[in-house]
């Protein structure tokens, strides 16, 4: 025997996440507990300035029922108030508004000049307040802020839901069934069913801090859902959590390891991605630093390309022959494969099902988490509201619908898109960027500069890194979760349904603001 | 197979400093002069010289062209001084075509030659008028799409400026016919007449030398091709308000020439062409309602090349509600190719293309290739804020701008354009710009996918009534 190591031996001993300097506990709990901003300053929409003229007598603290006003136990002074968890002058009336309690006037309420200068069409101040809210408390935020939709002028921002003017007798909301069935082709393979009706994103080893990527892998063991590994290997750390990740194979084929499919639950094909539909995949060089060169096994520092698209698939014929490569290497396995939203999106919803596809997953063309060119993002593919009605009508008209799973992304923001989504015909969702914003990401859009994420989020530099811990981490995407979930479980109750399946494709639920809503 | 066309950037600095859009206000007199001052956390490094900076109010503002805005320091000051601003200066920049955005991406690209690039998805509104109600189309699996940028594949953005035959003859094995003359050029996009106000100093020499660096065309008046010294043989088109001998001299040497549309523009043609027989005559004309009428006409009887002028906007000229250029378009190339003389002429569209995305978007619409000024005046500096149309001084001293800093900015905009068209193209499936042209079934409009969807289920739209 030869005692010179093989090249998977070597690969193994640099593996830079074999030996987790803070082993996490594989046990997730699904409990709600408080997970406070990770900053000094978190940003509100409303801001209370506390003047000179207070002689703190304490009757802000009596009177604020939303923790703005603290003084811990034996402090004589009122500590600097929390003013982003104030819900602004609709306080007024509630009898809680230290503003009118404050016997000296020594208080003053405004608005953050610095909310306003945040977010962006699709994600406005509102839906990034909400979205932090939820990932702090694990509750609906409040209805100072607009939680359902942003202000993009178009497709989900302009449907509505139509409510029945009482839900039926007997239905109560414990009763409502979040699940969503994963295999519909009556094969061989694991009947997969999850609690709840959307599952993670791809994200990869590379594209963004491990930490954050373990939240995720986390979240998704507490709701017994996914994650996806993205197309960056398949870090050591997620072994504990192997029943609940995705491997993805994308074009590059990084980490795509025998070991890798045979561990995965889904093994899921990425032929496009919606934030750069037609484009390759593009690692900075700046973030290909040693730890990622050794998962994916390249040089340290060269930027890395995934190509596009398949150079192995020019036919539905070559697709199938891919989803047949997995299906032998992993039986147990279900085959999803991921796609944009071209013009005949219907079309290959169609092939991927007679390929042997047993998820098809649409990444509409405004979502996405990682960088891509502006050109890119705004106008290649049409956007995830369009193409969902087409690909579910053509499966119906086929005969298949029963068949095939189809989860629908790019854009998702929050529980009210996974509806809208759902009742325009997908069985569920992914979601990337509410996730990362429930980590704290502002949406600055600055990704791919210099050392990465200046929030500690997308990057692999070791000192940005340290930004975020894995149990913070979780808990925020734990909070998220159960939050969307509850709220989800009130929109179905009040419109009278009793699972989250029975809303998928009651288009008769909805109306749009710019139609008469008559057809 | 030729070598792969190429733009060569190379970083070139603007002169003034950038409006950003960004900044970080700070209420400096409740600062407690604390040690762990976050301004040392700063990931961009951006608070590095305020020590010296401090002195010199210059370096607030270089804040605020720099602040990426990620709320760092704004969120763990100790004493919650930090607040972020968005620039008020920014707000005003452009108009709603042109935005601040729009204008910020441009300097962005003929500062680097690069592509913009960010993370987080699309954050813009859902569509909007023109240009923006328009996606285009790609492929995953049965038209192949290709490389792109970092491909290996050749995607060619040639196209051809003349008259072409309607088929080929023969006689005795020989082409029996003589094929017109064409230009051709590597990229689809000239450089157009750049309009009065922004015509100073050596704004015009350095569009030129743009234009044969990137191996394209620049349309400059006859007056512009005496004053500033650029040589017809270079790239030039001269545009020839009112042709005669004397002129026609002038612009000799040039492949191509251009003349506004008149009623006898045929007759024109035909002295121009008399003259020298190699010689392409492209015509002008303002896109207004019947323009594609006029098109047909001309293309009937046998232009050459027909140049579409929109108004800054991309607006049509002279109608009461003006349409966008991409409906103008459509009309113009569908008359054409019902006559069955698509083929046979060039058209040229300009005014209006503001973004790389608006070249693959107008071709998609019917155009061979657009011609731009206004990207070409925001490459070297321009704010768009007017005071040179009302006489006042220019803020970024356009008139003391030195001819090859402006061509260097200029090329670099167009290499991040041209590289922007690779990937658009590539998505596409498609290996040259020759074939985009009219290619509506690889884009996708706003009002089909709407009526296809949302119109299915809801009924009529009420912005339509």
């Amino acid at each position: 025997m030869s005692t010179v190591p093989s090249s998977r031996q070597r690969a193994e001993s640099r593996r830079p996440d074999a030996s987790p300097s803070r082993p996490e506990s594989a046990d997730v709990s699904r409990e709600i507990r408080p997970a406070p901003p990770r900053y000094r300053n978190e940003i509100g929409k409303f801001g209370v300035h506390r003047g000179p003229q207070c002689e703190a007598c304490g009757r802000c603290v009596e009177t604020c029922r939303h923790g703005v006003h603290v003084r811990p136990e034996g402090y004589l002074h009122v500590m600097r108030p929390y003013d982003y968890r104030c819900i602004g002058p609709a306080c007024g009336d509630t009898g809680s508004y230290c503003i009118d309690a404050c016997p000296q006037g020594a208080l003053k309420l405004s608005v953050n000049p610095v909310s306003e200068t945040m977010g962006d069409c699709r994600w406005t101040p509102d839906l990034l307040l909400s979205t932090w809210a939820m990932a702090e408390t694990g509750r609906p935020p409040g209805n100072h802020l607009e939680s359902e939709v942003g202000a993009s002028g178009g497709g989900f921002d302009r449907l509505r839901f139509r409510f029945p003017d009482a839900p039926p007798p007997g239905l109560s909301r414990e009763d409502i069934s979040t699940k969503l069935l994963l295999n519909r082709r009556g094969d061989s393979r694991p009947r997969i069913e999850i609690d709840i009706p959307w599952y993670g994103g791809g994200m990869s080893f590379g594209s963004t801090n491990i930490r954050a990527l373990l939240g995720k892998a986390r979240v998704a063991k507490a709701f017994n859902g996914f994650t996806c590994t993205g197309e960056g290997g398949y870090p050591e750390r997620f072994l504990p959590y192997k029943d609940h990740v995705i491997t993805q194979v994308a074009t590059g084929l990084f980490g795509v390891r025998e070991e890798t499919i045979q561990r995965a639950p889904i093994v899921e094909f990425k032929y496009a991605q919606g934030a750069k539909p037609g484009l390759g995949g593009h690692l900075l060089g700046d973030k290909n630093t040693p730890s990622v060169a050794a998962m994916r096994e390249t040089v340290q520092g060269v930027s890395l390309f995934s190509p596009f698209p398949f150079h192995s698939v020019y036919s539905v014929e070559d697709h199938q022959k891919h989803l047949d490569w997995i299906a032998h290497v992993n039986p147990r396995a279900l085959l999803s494969a991921k796609v944009s939203t071209p013009a005949d999106v219907d079309m290959v919803a169609v092939g991927i099902y007679y390929a042997g596809g047993h998820i098809v997953h649409l990444d509409g063309s405004y979502g996405g988490t990682g960088a891509a060119p502006n050109v890119a993002k705004k106008n290649i593919a049409m956007p995830i509201e369009y193409a969902i009605g087409r690909v579910h009508q053509f499966l119906v008209d086929e005969g298949i619908r029963d068949k095939i799973t189809v989860i629908a992304s790019g854009g998702i923001r929050t529980p009210a898109d996974v509806a809208k989504a759902i009742a325009m015909g997908a069985d569920g969702c992914v979601i990337g960027t509410a996730e990362l914003v429930a980590l704290s990401c502002i949406r600055c859009t600055a990704c791919e500069s210099g050392r990465g994420c200046a929030r500690g989020i997308a990057t692999t530099d070791d000192e940005l890194l340290e930004m975020v811990d894995v149990e913070w981490c979780t808990q925020r995407l734990v909070n998220l979760y159960g939050a969307w979930r509850e709220m989800l479980v009130d929109l179905l109750f009040r419109l009278g349904l009793d699972s989250v399946s029975a809303l998928r494709g009651r288009i008769d639920l909805l109306s749009h603001l710019d139609y008469e809503n008559e057809a | 197979m030729p070598a792969k066309y190429v733009i060569h950037h190379k970083a070139t600095k603007p002169r003034f400093r950038p409006i950003g859009k960004l900044g970080i206000v700070e209420w400096r007199e409740d600062c407690s002069s604390c040690h762990n001052c976050v301004k040392r956390d700063c990931v961009y490094r951006l608070y590095r010289d305020e020590a010296d900076t401090l002195r010199d109010e210059v370096g607030y503002l270089d804040y605020i062209y720099q602040c990426k805005g990620c709320l760092n320091c704004v969120q763990n000051c100790t004493k919650n001084i930090l607040t972020r601003v968005v620039n008020p200066e920014f707000r005003r920049l452009g108009d709603a075509y042109y935005t601040p955005d729009l204008i910020l991406s441009t300097w962005y690209q003929a500062e680097t030659g690069k592509i913009p690039v960010s993370g987080a998805g699309y954050g813009g509104p859902f569509s909007g008028p023109g240009f923006d109600s328009m996606w285009t189309d790609m492929s995953e699996i049965v038209r192949p799409t290709r490389d792109g940028i970092h491909g290996r594949e050749y995607i060619s953005t040639s196209v051809d400026i003349g008259r072409k035959l309607p088929h080929l003859e023969f006689e005795n094995g020989r082409l029996k016919v003589d094929p017109p003359p064409l230009a051709e050029i590597p990229l689809p996009v000239i450089f157009d007449r750049i309009p009065p106000h922004w015509k100073r100093g050596a704004v015009t020499a350095a569009v030129a030398a743009a234009a044969a660096e990137v191996g394209t065309l620049a349309i400059l008046d006859e007056a512009d091709l005496r004053d500033s010294g650029v040589s017809v043989r270079g790239r030039a088109i001269p545009f020839l308000t009112a042709p005669s001998a004397a002129t026609a001299n002038t612009a000799e040497a040039a492949t191509v020439v251009m003349i506004p549309d008149r009623p006898d523009a045929m007759a024109v043609q035909a002295a121009l062409k008399r003259e020298h027989p190699a010689r392409i005559v492209a015509i002008r004309i303002p896109a207004g309602p019947d323009v594609a009428g006029r098109v047909a006409e001309l293309a009937g009887d046998g232009a050459d090349a027909i140049q579409l002028t929109f108004d800054s906007h991309g607006k049509e000229l002279g109608a009461v509600q003006p349409r966008h250029m991409r409906d103008v378009l459509r009309e113009t190339h569908t008359t054409l190719v019902r006559k069955g003389i698509r083929d046979e002429v060039t058209l040229i569209a300009s005014g209006g293309i503001a973004a790389a995305e608006h070249v693959a978007k107008a071709i998609l619409c019917g155009a061979d290739m657009v011609a731009i000024e206004v990207p070409l005046i925001l490459a070297l500096e321009c704010r768009l804020c007017g005071e040179c149309e009302r006489g006042q001084q220019c803020p970024i001293a356009l008139e003391e701008i030195d001819a090859g800093f402006g061509a260097r900015r200029i090329v670099n905009l167009m290499a991040a354009w041209h590289s922007q068209l690779l990937e658009m193209l590539g998505a596409m499936g498609i290996r040259e710009v020759r074939r985009l042209r009219g290619e509506t079934g690889r884009c996708m409009f706003f009002e089909d996918l709407e009526r296809e969807t949302f119109g299915r289920w809801f009924g009529k739209r009420r912005t339509d009534s």
